[in-house]
């Protein structure tokens, strides 16, 4: 798959789509969407991003391993869970925060970062899953 | 943000649980909750090798404290609960820790402890990199998952939380025999989950609800509409094939030989007493009717396990291989308490899956430390121990009495109550198998002993300083062995307040009102 026109076209392609998945997360609060289709978005982008420029570089491009990326979102979402032992109220409950930044009132919640933990844990996963088969094709 | 005005507009205080959450409340949790956030930086921190073990065994020796405080709360006030994000169960997913659970989260996270320790010299640095401690966290938190739950969808979450950690742990190291073991684990494993998935999606189209307590309550009226009795049947199938009870053990003696010794002994001092864990709570708290029904199929099914593991064992001559066999026995002695369904036989079987949980993790490691001393798993090779390794000799005979069920250690005692139990229901070729399976366990491993330990080493003819082939075990084994053996000379020597615990355990099955009463305090819901 290394021609050039889609050697070229990968780097737009993957960027858009993980700018998307980043969309698809934040509004999966309400809406259709969330962590864990966010997650396989970004998956998808980072595995057309290796399909075209190869495994080391997106290696590269990721700095972390994607395993320890699954550790971080596992790490986040038992923590946002764990929040609740300082309200009295039972583990993985919702709770709210809104900070008022630069003037725009920002709602934030244990809830999202939930959602931002299976994010990567799926983001983790998959790519790793995905880098090991290509790396397996390629030799 | 739309979602935060609409999230006051709608009046959600009806479906939350009013009152504040104890700070003691979460000790339910810790069991679960400590190993996932080890385990997850472990993951981000997978090259510093150095720390794993550290981190590791921290945070089991907290998750036991946890289990151990868990099971003194549940012991003097009964079962806990606390239903997940407040909403009031059963639409909140509730873990709801009675004796029974809290005794077994206690005793599995001990032997994880044990194992954990034991694994600072059994996995070299590439089994660390592979991710050995990553895995066997996430697979205690699975594991304890299931004990604590108190709704069956998430118990089937905890057992593919455990299954998939399993399979890390099982073929760490890629060799071809592994693989080998670890195909037929893997398949047989994900029938027996798909199953148990399929099974619960029939139990939720019948009772509309998952909540294990909602459930108990709710089988008396609709055990003349609905298919109990398959759900009970299919239940059976899936969790017995997950617990390796007869016909359906061809994956545990094809498997548990192949990995390093230290996930071997977790296995088979862990994986099986899940799905008799799981058998305890459906048969006996959620569907005690469709027990009934079947008891009589579980009685021969128990029976043919006991005899058949054990027959099993007496041909092999890898010691793995025959504690294989040990395991799938022990699964049929359990099973037995579950036929009888009377309170001395259901304290048997929970006394039972306690010391199985410590001895056959202790006779895993002490194959491997025979392993490390004889420098052969085989029977035909490993001889003249008890010479060279007088202290692991000592450690051996008291591993094998407790696994036979001699006194004085901790296989006696449930045997005992188990024996009792099927002479009080009238079941005298129970008790009869029972205690056969015992002789055969007897003969089985005194087999090892004997050959092992006893056999001159057939190099050392003469009395000089060489032991021939025998080498000396490290003594950090011996540690971990003996630690394990503290509580099995514990249960065996003193039982009163093991016998207690399980008498607790069994009558919160029996009697599941006050489970329920825990889950749902107002009655309603």
């Amino acid at each position: 798959m290394r021609t050039v026109i889609f050697r070229t076209a990968a780097p737009y392609l993957a960027s858009l789509m993980v700018l998307f998945s980043i969309f698809v997360l934040l509004r999966g609060h309400n809406e259709p969407g969330g962590g864990f289709i966010g997650g396989l978005i970004a998956a998808s982008a980072i595995a057309i991003y290796g399909i075209a420029c190869g495994v080391a570089s997106v290696r590269r491009a990721l700095y972390f391993h994607p395993m320890a990326i699954s550790g971080f979102g596992l790490l986040l979402a038992a923590l946002s869970g764990v929040l609740s032992v300082f309200f009295g109220v039972p583990f993985l409950t919702g709770l709210w925060a809104t900070p008022h930044l630069f003037g725009v009132e920002l709602d934030l919640s244990t809830v999202m970062f939930f959602d931002i933990g299976v994010y990567f844990v799926v983001v983790g996963a998959i790519t790793s899953i995905g880098l090991a088969l290509e790396e397996r094709e390629r030799g | 943000m739309a979602a935060t005005e609409s999230m006051n507009s709608i009046d959600t205080s009806a479906a939350m649980i009013a009152g504040p959450t104890q700070l003691a409340d979460w000790l339910v949790l810790m069991p679960v909750v400590i190993p996932i956030v080890a385990g997850a930086v472990l993951l981000m921190a997978r090259h510093e090798v150095r720390l794993h073990a550290m981190i590791a065994i921290g945070a089991l020796g907290l998750a036991f404290a946890g289990a151990a405080g868990l099971l003194y709360r549940v012991v003097t006030e009964g079962t806990l609960v606390m239903t997940m994000g407040r909403w009031v169960p059963p639409f909140g997913i509730s873990f709801s820790a009675d004796a029974l659970g809290a005794t077994f989260a206690t005793a599995a996270t001990f032997v994880a402890l044990a194992g954990a320790i034991f694994a600072i010299r059994d996995i070299d640095a590439t089994g660390r990199r592979y991710g050995f401690y990553p895995f066997l966290l996430l697979m205690m938190a699975g594991v304890n998952g299931a004990f604590l739950t108190g709704d069956i969808f998430n118990l089937y979450v905890w057992f593919e939380v455990f299954v998939i950690a399993s399979f890390g742990l099982l073929i760490l190291g890629s060799e071809q025999r592994q693989l080998d073991g670890a195909t037929k684990y893997a398949i047989l494993n994900l029938v027996a989950t798909t199953i148990f998935l399929v099974t619960t999606g029939m139990l939720y189209g019948t009772f509309g609800t998952l909540n294990m307590a909602d459930i108990a309550r709710k089988a008396p009226q609709l055990r003349e509409s609905g298919p109990l009795m398959t759900i009970a049947a299919l239940y059976l199938l899936a969790f017995g094939m997950k617990a390796a009870a007869f016909p359906l053990n061809f994956w545990l003696p094809a498997s548990y030989h192949t990995p390093r010794i230290v996930t071997s002994a977790l296995f088979g001092g862990l994986l099986t007493k899940v799905g008799i864990y799981a058998l305890l709570r459906v048969f006996l708290t959620l569907m005690p009717v469709e027990r009934g029904v079947l008891s009589e199929l579980i009685a021969w099914l128990a029976a043919a396990t006991m005899i058949l593991g054990i027959m099993g064992a007496l041909s092999q001559s890898d010691v793995r291989r025959i504690a294989g066999f040990v395991v799938i026995s022990g699964i049929g002695v359990m099973l037995a308490g579950l036929a009888l369904g009377s309170p001395v036989g259901v304290a048997g079987t929970v006394l039972y899956a306690v010391h199985s949980i410590l001895v056959m993790t202790a006779l895993y490691l002490l194959a491997g430390l025979m392993h490390e001393a004889g420098g052969s798993y085989s029977l035909h090779e490993v001889s003249g121990l008890y010479r060279s390794n007088p202290f692991l000799a000592a450690i051996a005979l008291a591993v094998v009495l407790a696994a036979s069920g001699l006194p004085p250690l901790s296989g006696l005692w449930p045997k005992v109550m188990l024996v009792k139990a099927s002479v009080d229901g009238g079941a005298w070729w129970l008790a009869f198998a029972i205690l056969l399976s015992g002789f055969l366990t007897t003969i089985a491993l005194g087999r090892v002993f004997i050959l092992a330990f006893w056999r001159n080493s057939p190099t050392a003819g003469d009395d000089s300083a060489d032991f021939g082939g025998a080498g000396k075990a490290r003594p950090g084994g011996y540690m971990v062995l003996g630690m394990l053996a503290l509580p099995m000379i514990a249960i065996g020597v003193y039982p009163d307040p093991f016998m207690q615990l399980a008498d607790v355990a069994a009558a919160g099955l029996l009697d599941p009102s006050g489970y329920i009463q825990a889950v749902f305090p107002g009655g309603g819901g």
